[in-house]
């Protein structure tokens, strides 16, 4: 605490917007000793993401993925959710900011509100659910969506008639009508924007007859069509006539890449993604066949394995159409009618029953106000305006931003963002780190190792949620006769704050050493209980919860006998478990306070420094003589950024840094340890002497290289080069380069064929660049860019726009009628075929410049030693492609750059800082707690059969130097697969003994159905 | 067989995946025969075939493993 009193800075971080970004930044803050208000102006966190059905290129569904992020940030000890706040301004700099707050009234005090929903059916007005994109109704009490975080209700006062039904039907007291707006302030050292973006209205558009033809509806409202908690419960109606729609057309760049009507130039940089998820998903969701097509201009899948995914597309019958539709015209009662020139030029029509806009961000008014408010510039498409090498800074030193406000974007590239900026505020604050922090002080735990079982039941009523169906009174005078039952009660809300300070003294009083709750579900609840276990000095594993509402009174709601007879036999089986609990030990190991990163390109450079600048010591190994990797041979990125200076810079930075130690010509010859206690064995230096580290936490960022094409006369004719090679020209000898009158460029050599199926994601945008330069040092110079689609994603699209406008021409080629590059005589030549003339043209060509893949480096020994998965391309695989895109699967081990897979170097550097935020959060702790539910191994009596090393789906058990299975607890996911598989009996696991399901199973069978 | 005979199931449900499903099954108050117990475990992995032969000789009518 003194050093707070040194320093001005506050440790404490303000994040604005509480979408999938705005999670992941506070969630890394709090983890790494930082206070964190999340503000977010709506009742309920969890932004666009909690609308989406499913999520590309995974099919996961999005709510199952991002609720237990919504449970973690509502939980989290050091994050303070504040919804229904905006923010009024900001004063003072980095380092200590005062935020000024205006706190909307959500008149349910959710200090009280169970979220049991009474009010909500009590209540008569309805208005429309702009959660469900306006296709159903709600109630002006309600809840956003049913995982809502807070989990609380509000009033929506603009249609609330005052009835005050919710009020009387409210037994927990939780209404309040007379609820006012509250200003209020708080000090902060940095802040954090997420607050998201909105999506494209297409009202705008007369052309789509989006308000006259209910068929016609947007991206996000056939995600709501799709999810199964949506309007239509998951079934493929369309908005009329609720008929099941045969044939669907989506129409791609709505409000983006448009300057006729809107002023969107930019592109979307997800809606081709999506648009193919929901054409896929919908096929799913069909009964009989569904003909999907997707209508298009350039089909922009540029990221990791996504080409893999159009693919399966394709062959899973979704078509493809590369035109513009113009209009949409009504057909009929309610079908489409959509008119389209194909590829031959051909004019074509064709009836459709639904057609979906794949709509684009949008900057709305109230985000540009808001960026105002807080004094950070924008740039001209209202997205805040950062660096090329300082992605997740904005205008105002000490706010950072994150997510789509910073540009269009998915969310593995939001999260990655997320966690940038959470390390760049851990950089700035980093001297502060826990002085705002909350630490729980527990009580020693009681030893109860010689006491008997002295069972206490307590049953819910939930209001009348549990108590309405399930005879309570009947259960809790049952749970009485129960075998060790010593008390018993029944709540009306177990919970609640007032139940929990009850239950404390009631333990106390009767000894009372298992606790058994018969309520909602542990999944909500369980962490509740067990901190009141832990409060009065009881170990958190004494407790069983029955589970009498989701998975009895409210899916049982006609038939209230049965409903008792089950929540009896429910907590029967939960007081015979509950008896044989044992309290399970958990211990806190050291984590060794040192990172490693392997490679000390830009994205490892970048990563070292972060952590440094976090206040850890970091050691870099780079396997070559110089540091800077890829980026060495780049002198300019698209947007101007002097790459070599920017390097030098970094370069000199990372090795005048005092916690930086720099290994060049190293080698990683050994791994071993677990997270937190690493130790990696290098070979340094031409002498090859042997260094061993040790280290709390691993960062990967081993790079990528660029493919050598043998096509197209490369290397025997100097004239054809790859793009890196013609930047070194251009750089070295452009006045040789200015002589050129025409350049050819040749798009997708060595990716997106059959070797190499994946996009290279950089190559689209390397060429625009290379060609807009030329034409800057020579603007007679015929420049020609031959491609398949032109991924200029995102904001890239002002490129490819400016290129148009330079001359600069684009021939598209389809892959099976690729260009040619012969010699004659001295002369080079490039044929291909014109799609709009559907004839070869031939033409000769000063230079030959191919956009070559970058494929992943050679890191199959690494990945072996460190035991890493690397998908088909040897690009190293996170641990989840959505929410966790810098981890890798084994913990405390972060990946970054072009390791992950190919990326712009301002993505680079946004991941780089995000593995740095990660593996601060995770040295922060400077302990790990171990033990708990996990697997533990009889040596006495194992036989090393290898059974559990072969079905453990983590990979953990290993035969030790005693010839017997060891389970590291630290690594141990606690499934119990290898208790189940174990043919000698001798694994044992935590909270899960065979005696004690046995208990459940047999109290079970005792009862009678 | 009596007309109003419903099976009596016995369902072992993974605490990550099918347990959280049928506990939304009851926040969207999706309606199922009382006739179902469910007991949850950490893995469906973790389901020991005893168990399931238990059930079964106990007068269970069916069982499921969930996960």
């Amino acid at each position: 605490m003194a050093k707070s009193k040194e320093s001005k800075k506050v440790g404490a971080v303000m994040v604005v917007g509480g979408g999938v970004a705005g999670m992941q930044a506070s969630l890394d803050l709090a983890d790494a000793g930082y206070y964190v208000h999340l503000v977010d102006k709506s009742p309920a966190i969890g932004g666009i993401m909690a609308q989406l059905d499913k999520t590309f290129p995974t099919n996961d569904c999005a709510m199952c993925i991002i609720s237990p992020k919504l449970v973690e940030v509502g939980r989290h000890l050091n994050i303070n959710m504040i919804t229904n706040t905006e923010v009024e301004g900001l004063e003072g700099e980095a380092g200590n900011f005062t935020a000024k707050l205006i706190n909307h009234p959500r008149y349910i005090d959710l200090e009280k509100c169970t979220a049991c929903g009474e009010c909500s059916r009590a209540c008569p007005a309805t208005a429309v659910n702009e959660f469900n994109e306006r296709l159903d109704l709600r109630e002006a009490t309600y809840m956003t969506y049913p995982q809502a975080m807070p989990r609380g209700f509000v009033i929506d006062r603009s249609i609330c008639v005052g009835c005050g039904l919710c009020e009387k039907v409210c037994l927990a007291e939780a209404i309040n009508y007379d609820d006012k707006p509250r200003q209020t302030e708080m000090e902060v050292g940095a802040v954090i924007l997420a607050p998201g973006n909105g999506v494209f209205d297409p009202s705008r558009f007369e052309t789509y007859n989006y308000m006259d033809l209910p068929n016609v509806v947007t991206s996000l409202e056939f995600e709501r069509i799709l999810s199964a908690s949506g309007p239509y419960q998951g079934h493929l109606m369309r908005p009329y006539d609720r008929e099941e729609p045969q044939k669907i057309a989506w129409l791609q760049c709505v409000g983006s890449r448009d300057i006729n009507h809107c002023d969107n130039s930019y592109c979307s940089a997800v809606c081709c993604m999506y648009a193919i998820k929901e054409a896929v998903i919908a096929k799913e969701h069909a009964h009989g066949e569904l003909d999907t097509a997707i209508f298009f201009m350039d089909m922009r899948t540029y990221g990791k394995d996504f080409e893999l995914y159009y693919n399966r597309a394709k062959e899973e019958g979704v078509r493809f159409i590369r035109s513009r539709i113009h209009s949409i015209e009504p057909e009929g009662e309610c079908d489409l009618l959509l008119s389209y020139v194909d590829d031959q030029g051909e004019l074509q029509s064709e009836v459709f029953e639904m057609v979906v806009l794949s709509v684009g961000f949008e900057v709305g008014e109230e985000i540009i106000e808001l960026s105002k408010r807080l004094g950070i510039e924008l740039n001209q498409h209202n997205f805040a305006l950062t660096d090329t090498s300082t992605p997740v800074t904005t205008s105002r030193p000490g706010v950072y931003v994150c997510g789509t406000l910073q540009g269009p974007k998915d969310i593995p590239q939001s999260v990655m963002e997320a966690s940038g900026a959470a390390a760049a505020s851990s950089a700035l604050l980093n001297e502060v780190r826990w002085t705002e922090t909350k630490i729980k002080e527990l009580p020693e735990q009681r030893d109860i190792s010689e006491e008997e079982p002295r069972v206490g039941v307590f049953v819910c009523n939930c209001g009348i949620n549990i108590g309405g169906i399930v005879d309570v009174p009947a259960v809790r005078e049952y749970a009485r006769t129960l075998p060790n039952v010593v008390h018993v009660e029944d709540n009306l809300f177990t919970c609640s704050q007032d139940t929990q300070v009850s239950m404390a003294e009631v333990i106390k009083e009767k000894s009372i050493n298992r606790m058994v709750v018969a309520a909602c579900t542990p999944h909500t609840h369980e962490d509740l209980f067990r901190e009141t276990l832990l409060e009065v000095g009881l170990n958190k594993y004494l407790f069983e919860m029955a589970n009498i509402r989701n998975q009895d009174s409210w899916v049982h709601m006609s038939d209230p006998e049965k409903a008792t007879a089950k929540a009896k036999d429910l907590v029967r089986m939960s007081v015979a478990r509950a008896a044989l609990l044992e309290p399970l030990e958990e211990r806190m190991i050291e984590i060794k306070q040192r990172g490693l990163v392997i490679g000390g390109g830009v994205a490892g450079l970048n990563a070292v420094l972060n952590l440094a600048q976090q206040g850890f010591e970091v050691v870099l190994v780079e396997k070559e003589k110089e540091l800077g990797g890829l980026a060495r041979h780049l002198h300019r990125t698209i947007d101007g950024l002097d790459v070599q200076k920017y390097m030098n810079n970094l370069i000199e930075e990372v090795q005048t840094n005092e916690h930086i130690q720099v290994l060049t010509e190293a080698l990683v010859v050994g791994f071993s340890g677990a997270k937190g206690n690493f130790t990696t064995e290098v070979l340094v230096g031409p002498g090859m002497y042997e260094r061993k580290i040790d280290h709390g936490v691993t960062i990967i960022a081993t790079g990528a290289v660029e493919h050598k094409p043998n096509e197209y006369l490369y290397s025997e004719d100097d004239r054809v080069m790859t793009q890196l090679d013609l930047g070194n020209f251009l750089h070295e000898n452009s006045k040789e380069a200015a002589k050129w009158q025409r350049v050819v460029m040749i798009q997708c050599v060595g990716s997106r064929n059959e070797d190499n199926p994946n996009c290279s994601r950089v190559c689209c945008q390397g060429a625009v660049k290379h060609a807009l330069e030329l034409k800057e040092l020579n603007p007679d110079m015929e420049v020609i860019i031959l491609y398949r689609d032109m991924r200029m994603y995102g904001l890239l699209e002002d490129y490819y726009q400016e290129a148009r406008s330079k001359g600069i021409l684009f021939f598209r080629y389809s892959a099976d009628q690729p260009p040619q590059a012969s010699r004659n005589g001295d002369g080079l030549q490039v044929t291909f075929t014109d799609q709009v003339l559907n004839r070869p043209v031939q033409m000769s060509a000063d230079a030959l410049v191919l956009g070559s893949a970058t494929m992943a480096a050679d890191t199959e020994e690494l990945a072996s030693l460190l035991k890493l998965p690397r998908n088909r391309d040897g690009f190293f695989l996170e641990a989840h492609a959505k929410l966790r895109p810098v981890e890798c699967s084994s913990e405390a081990i972060y990946l970054c750059g072009t390791a992950h897979a190919p990326k712009l170097m301002s993505e680079s550097i946004a991941q780089a800082l995000a593995a740095a935020s990660k593996a601060g959060s995770f040295l922060a702790a400077e302990e790990l707690r171990v033990g708990g539910a996990v697997a533990v191994v009889d040596p006495e009596r194992c036989a090393a059969c290898l059974v559990c090393v072969m079905s453990c789906p983590y990979g953990v058990p290993r035969i030790n130097e005693d010839n017997v299975s060891e389970i590291n607890p630290a690594l141990c996911q606690g499934c119990g697969v290898c208790v189940s598989e174990c043919p000698g009996n001798t694994i044992h696991l935590g909270h899960c003994e065979d005696d004690q399901i046995s208990a459940n199973l047999h109290a079970l069978l005792e009862g009678v159905i | 067989m009596q007309e109003t005979y419903e099976p009596k199931i016995l369902a072992f449900l993974c605490n990550w995946c099918a347990y959280a499903g049928a506990d939304l099954a009851g926040v969207s108050r999706f309606q199922y025969p009382p006739t179902i117990r469910i007991i949850r475990t950490m893995c469906s992995g973790r389901v020991d075939p005893v168990y399931v032969v238990e059930g079964l000789k106990n007068g269970y009518d069916g069982i499921f493993v969930f996960g």
